[in-house]
C-alpha cells in the first residue's frame, strides 16, 4: 500500500477530486496548508509599507491507496492539478505498512 | 463655528436689547428652543458616538495583527467612556465657562459637576444638556484617535492616565482658546469643526508618543501587515457617515450652513479617497482598499475646520490636495524619519488637520465659491492667523504631551515589557482572545 500526499493549489482541488473520484479513489483528507517552493512569496504594500508574504496558501491532500492503483491515482493528481505555471505542487509516495478501519476493525486492504 | 455662533449671539443680544428698550417691554425674555435644531443636535451626538465606537475603533482594529485587535478595541471602548465622566466633571466647565483672569488660556470651575445647568438650560436654540452632551463627544473622540499612534506595545493603565492627563492640560485649554472665547478666537482663528483642536491636537499626541515609546518590537523587519482589510473597511465607511455629525453638528443648528457643511464633508472625502488611490497607481503600485480608506478620513480630517467656509468646489480641491500630501507623509516622510506611529495618526490626522487648516484660508475667497472674508480680513492675514494658530497647536500640544509622557512612565510605566507584546496584547493585558480556531 501506498500513501500518497500531494500538495496543490487551491482552486485545483476540485478538478483534482473529479479525478480521483474517476480512477476509483474511495476517500481524501484534505488540509489547508501553507508553503513555500520555487514560487516563493508575494509582497504586499500597506502605506507604503512593503511585506513579502513567504508561505503561500496551498491544499494538502492525503490518499491511501492500493500498490497497483497507486500510479493510476498519481497520474490523476499530475494531470488535473496541471497549469503548467510555477507553483502547481508536488506529489510525495510513500510505503504504507498498515491501516486499519476503527468501525469494523479490517486492516490492510480491506480497510482502503 | 463657535466664533461665528457667538458674534451672532452677541448681535442677536443687542438687537434684543435695542427692541426691549423701544417697546418698553416688561417681559422677561427666555431664550427660545428650537425644536428643529435639538432633535438634529441630538442625531448628530449619536453619530459622533457612532464614529469613535465602532468606527474608530473598526478603523483600528483591523488594521493591527489579529494578536492586538480586542488591545484597541479596549483602548477606544474605555477611553471614550472614561472622557465622558472627565467631561461632566469638569472639562466642560473648563472648555466653555468664562475663566476670568485666566480666561485666554482656560475657563473657569463654575459649571464643574454641570452645576448650575438643568432640563431648562438653553445655550443658543438648544437645551444646555445637549450641547453639553455634544462637546463631551468630541472630547471622548479626541484622545481615542491617539491611540493609532500608540497601537500594539502601550501599557493600558499607563495609557488610561496619560489620556485623562492629556484631556485636562491639552484638549481643554485648546478647546477653550479655540470655541471657548480664548486666545485663539481672538486672533481671528477660524476652525469650525475641529481642525486644530480635534486633529492636530490627536495627530501631534500621536507622534509625540510614537517617538518616545520607540517603535514596536520587529518594525521594519517583520510583517505587520493589517490582520482585517474588511473591518478596517467598515470602521472608515462608519468614520464617513458619523461624520456628519461631527461637522454638520458644529454649526449647533439645521440651517443653511448646515446644508453646505453636508455637501463639502460629502464632496471633500469623495475627492480624497480618489486622490490617495491615483497616487497610489501613478506611484507604481495597486489601488488598495486601506488606500481608499485612508483617503477617506484624510478627506474628512481636511474639510472639517474649513467646512462652513469654503464652497463644494473648494471642498474638493482641499480633499485632493491634503490625500496627495497625506500620502506622502504616510510613505515617504515617515520612512524616511523611521518613526513607527503604527496607524499613522499624525500622517493623516496631523497632516490632514495642518492642509484644512491653512488651507481654508485661501480656499474661503469668493474666487473659489467660499464665503469671503471678515471685514478688514484679506487671504493673507486669514492665513498667518492660521498658520499662528497651526503652530501654537503644535507647540502647545507637542510640548505638554512629552512632559506628561515623562510623568506618567516615571510613575506606572507606558510600555509593556517585551515578552507581552511578543504575546500580543489580547491576552496579557485583557485575558481575551479574538479569533477562535
Amino acid at each position: 500500500m501506498k500513501l500518497i500526499t500531494a500538495v496543490i493549489k487551491p482552486f485545483k482541488l476540485d478538478e483534482v477530486r473529479e479525478a480521483l473520484s474517476a480512477v476509483g479513489v474511495q476517500g481524501i483528507t484534505v488540509t489547508e496548508v501553507k508553503g513555500f517552493g520555487r514560487q516563493k512569496g508575494h509582497t504586499e504594500l500597506y502605506r507604503g509599507a512593503e511585506y513579502v508574504i513567504d508561505f503561500l496558501p496551498k491544499v494538502k491532500l492525503e490518499i491511501a491507496v492500493s500498490d497497483k492503483m497507486s500510479t493510476k491515482v498519481i497520474e490523476a493528481i499530475s494531470k488535473s492539478a496541471l497549469t503548467g505555471k510555477i507553483g502547481d505542487g508536488k506529489i510525495f509516495v510513500m510505503a504504507l505498512d498498515e491501516v486499519q478501519r476503527i468501525r469494523t476493525g479490517e486492516t490492510g486492504e480491506d480497510a482502503l | 463655528m463657535k466664533k461665528i455662533l457667538s458674534k451672532f449671539g452677541l448681535f442677536s443680544f443687542l438687537l434684543l436689547g435695542l427692541t426691549q428698550i423701544s417697546m418698553a417691554d416688561s417681559h422677561v425674555e427666555i431664550p427660545a428652543i428650537d425644536s428643529g435644531d435639538t432633535a438634529w443636535m441630538i442625531v448628530a451626538t449619536i453619530l459622533v458616538i457612532v464614529m469613535a465606537i465602532p468606527g474608530l475603533a473598526l478603523f483600528y482594529g483591523g488594521l493591527v495583527r489579529s494578536k492586538n485587535i480586542l488591545s484597541v478595541l479596549m483602548q477606544v471602548f474605555i477611553t471614550v467612556s472614561l472622557m465622558s465622566i472627565l467631561w461632566v466633571l469638569y472639562g466642560y466647565s473648563l472648555a466653555f465657562t468664562d475663566g476670568g483672569n485666566m480666561n485666554a488660556y482656560i475657563g473657569g470651575l463654575g459649571a464643574a459637576f454641570l452645576s448650575g445647568i438643568t432640563a431648562d438650560s438653553v445655550s443658543g436654540t438648544i437645551p444646555e444638556y445637549v450641547f453639553v452632551t455634544f462637546q463631551l463627544t468630541f472630547a471622548a473622540l479626541t484622545p481615542a484617535l491617539i491611540v493609532g499612534g500608540f497601537a500594539e506595545r502601550i501599557k493600558f493603565s499607563g495609557m488610561l492616565l496619560f489620556l485623562a492627563g492629556w484631556l485636562t492640560l491639552v484638549y481643554l485649554p485648546i478647546c477653550h482658546m479655540v470655541w471657548g472665547g480664548g486666545l485663539l478666537s481672538s486672533w481671528g482663528a477660524i476652525d469650525f469643526a475641529g481642525g486644530t483642536v480635534v486633529h492636530i491636537n490627536a495627530g501631534v499626541a500621536a507622534l509625540v508618543l510614537a517617538l518616545c515609546l520607540g517603535p514596536r518590537i520587529g518594525f521594519g523587519k517583520e510583517t505587520m501587515a493589517p490582520h482585517s482589510m474588511p473591518l478596517t473597511m467598515v470602521g472608515a465607511s462608519l468614520l464617513w457617515a458619523g461624520w456628519f455629525g461631527f461637522n454638520v453638528g458644529s454649526e449647533l443648528a439645521a440651517d443653511g450652513t448646515a446644508s453646505l457643511v453636508m455637501i463639502n464633508t460629502q464632496v471633500a472625502t469623495a475627492a480624497a479617497v480618489l486622490g490617495w488611490i491615483s497616487m497610489e497607481w501613478l506611484k507604481g503600485g495597486k489601488p488598495s482598499m486601506l488606500g481608499g480608506a485612508s483617503g477617506a478620513i484624510t478627506g474628512l480630517v481636511a474639510i472639517t475646520p474649513a467646512c462652513a467656509v469654503v464652497g463644494p468646489m473648494g471642498a474638493i480641491i482641499l480633499g485632493l490636495v491634503a490625500s496627495i500630501i497625506a500620502y506622502w507623509a504616510c510613505t515617504n516622510l515617515k520612512a524616511a524619519l523611521g518613526y513607527d506611529d503604527s496607524l499613522d495618526v499624525f500622517g493623516i490626522h496631523g497632516v490632514g488637520g495642518i492642509v484644512g487648516a491653512a488651507g481654508l484660508a485661501i480656499l474661503m475667497a469668493p474666487g473659489f465659491g467660499g464665503v469671503g472674508y471678515g471685514e478688514g480680513v484679506t487671504m493673507a492675514s486669514q492665513l498667518m492667523v492660521q498658520l499662528k494658530t497651526i503652530g501654537f497647536t503644535i507647540l502647545w500640544c507637542g510640548v505638554i504631551s512629552f512632559v506628561l509622557f515623562k510623568i506618567v512612565d516615571a510613575i506606572i510605566g507606558l510600555r509593556v515589557t517585551a515578552e507581552d507584546e511578543r504575546n500580543g496584547l489580547d491576552t496579557t493585558s485583557h485575558g481575551e482572545t479574538a479569533y477562535h480556531s
